[in-house]
């Protein structure tokens, strides 16, 4: 269970770094709760190009209907973390 | 004027931005060209060892205080994945030109009376390599959805639209390499026209990367002869010249209606004075002979200058990449001047910074409002031995004090595409 949170902790902190990366946002704003259009400035095109990081960074297939779902911070973890455990 | 659409209406430069081999900004450009520097070296921007041309004059990196490109002092770090380095260029150039006129629409009716034309001769050419790169390696779902927006030539035009709310004409020309005279003439008609009051116009290239290098290799339009000594590489007219030298870097004006100027009191730098086109339909790199299409866009120029005649003219920026062309387009000016070429200077800038294809003409007309301004002809660097004679003083090597009323500007392009651009003294 120990090693489990740990790779749990490391998602989330993969998928922070990247959302600053690529939407040129300040680390403490990139919160669970946080809406990459709403808060973290990204247009239609960035979500589609911070999909396609997470994609690439976590070996998973993110299918469209499931990416239009992840709006938050939280979405794109929680998301990963049930492709991972699967 | 003749013609009616226009109803004399007078087109004037208030703004000018420029990105070059050597310097990002117009007046550091200008000091350096006139103090006879170079901005050619060795190829950096991939290794160049592969191929027969090595050396282009590239835009350098620096603090913007110094002339260097800082890119985040232009574009926000966020939006610079988002455009390939031509945009980068092109909009650094552009907002050097709207802050540069002080030009800022304050209601709806400004905003939708100022339009931009910002073209490019090639466009997005790395992002179209590394793109093709991600599909051949079967990562096509992997290709950025900024792909196409990165590479494609209007959007320097869409993104400075955007940045500024202007919601005039939006346009881009691609001409090869008379695309930033052919954005400037076409724009100041647009102001002539009614369509805008304020036009940001101008080209931008940046096309140093391993496939437009390989590319004008491969059509043996480069230089390769100095790739040991590249500030000797581009030798306009001299009988050593050997091909073009590669430049990157952008030109933009603000064009405004004389009136809306005045009214706003904006600094004036010249006047559109004249703008003329033509085709060669004789063969896809290579001008017919005496360059005829050359003087047939110089005589348009004329014809459509309200007047001035060959004698009016003190100066002409050359196309004169440092190609064999360079003696053709002589001919086409020395039969185009006549008697008049006996006074005429003529330098080609071309020398100092490469050939910026797409920008070029935008980045040269720029440099004739500067001569105009400061009475101060730019030189052609390693003229040694002209390859012939000539009436007209080349200004060879070192720059000339010398009062510029009118200056003439040649842009020609692959696929036989001419055109010149005649700036002048603003008089009102």
């Amino acid at each position: 269970m120990g090693i489990r949170n740990e790779q749990m902790s490391d998602i989330a902190d993969k998928v922070k770094k990247i959302v600053v990366e690529h939407l040129g946002v300040d680390e403490s704003k990139v919160t669970p709760d946080a809406s990459f259009i709403d808060d973290l400035g990204a247009d239609s095109l960035d979500t589609v190009e911070l999909v396609m990081a997470f994609e690439e960074a976590f070996s998973v297939e993110i299918p469209e209907d499931a990416a239009e779902k992840i709006a938050t911070v939280k979405d794109a973890i929680d998301y990963i973390e049930k492709q991972k455990a699967a | 004027m003749s013609g009616t659409a226009t109803n004399g209406r007078r087109v004037v430069v208030t703004g000018i931005g420029v990105v070059s081999p050597l310097a990002v900004g117009a007046e550091l450009t200008w000091k350096r060209l006139i103090e006879g520097q170079s901005g050619i070296g060795r190829i950096t921007h991939f290794d160049p060892s592969e191929l027969p041309a090595q050396v282009a004059g590239q835009v350098p990196d620096g603090p913007t205080a110094e002339g260097g490109l800082t890119l985040s002092d232009w574009v926000p770090v966020k939006d610079q994945k988002k455009m390939d380095r031509f945009i980068h260029l092109g909009l650094a150039a552009a907002i050097q030109a709207v802050e540069d006129s002080g030009w800022k629409p304050e209601d709806e009716d400004d905003r939708c009376a100022t339009g931009v034309m910002i073209g490019s001769g090639i466009g997005g050419l790395q992002t179209i390599y590394d793109g093709s790169l991600t599909v051949s390696s079967g990562k096509a779902r992997r290709l950025s959805p900024f792909f196409i927006p990165s590479a494609l030539i209007n959007l320097i035009s869409g993104h400075l639209s955007i940045r500024y709310g202007f919601k005039g004409p939006n346009h881009a020309v691609v001409t090869a390499c008379a695309t930033g005279v052919h954005a400037i003439g076409d724009a100041s008609r647009l102001i002539q026209y009614g369509d805008a009051d304020v036009m940001i116009a101008g080209g931008a290239e940046a096309a140093i990367c391993s496939l437009g290098i390989a590319g004008f290799c491969s059509a043996r339009a480069l230089s390769t002869a100095s790739n040991d000594d590249p500030t000797k590489a581009s030798r306009p007219w001299d009988k050593d010249r050997d091909g073009f030298i590669m430049g990157e870097g952008a030109g933009v004006v603000v064009l405004e209606e004389l009136e809306h100027a005045k009214r706003r009191g904006a600094k004036i730098y010249g006047e559109i004075g004249g703008y003329g086109m033509s085709g060669d339909a004789h063969h896809i790199t290579a001008p017919a002979e005496g360059h005829e299409g050359a003087f047939r866009a110089m005589k348009a120029a004329l014809r459509n200058s309200g007047g001035l005649t060959t004698a009016d003219i003190d100066y002409v920026n050359a196309h004169g990449t440092s190609t064999m062309a360079d003696d053709l387009e002589l001919d086409a000016v020395e039969r185009f001047f006549g008697e008049d070429a006996k006074r005429l200077v003529m330098s080609s800038t071309k020398s100092a910074i490469g050939h910026l294809l797409g920008a070029a003409g935008a980045v040269e007309a720029i440099f004739c409002l500067q001569a105009i301004r400061d009475g101060v002809v730019p030189p052609t660097l390693n003229l040694d031995n002209p390859a012939r004679e000539s009436v007209i003083d080349r200004v060879a090597h070192v720059a000339q004090q010398r009062r510029i009323d009118v200056a003439l500007s040649n842009s020609f392009g692959f696929g036989g595409t001419n055109a010149s651009i005649i700036l002048k003294r603003f008089k009102d």
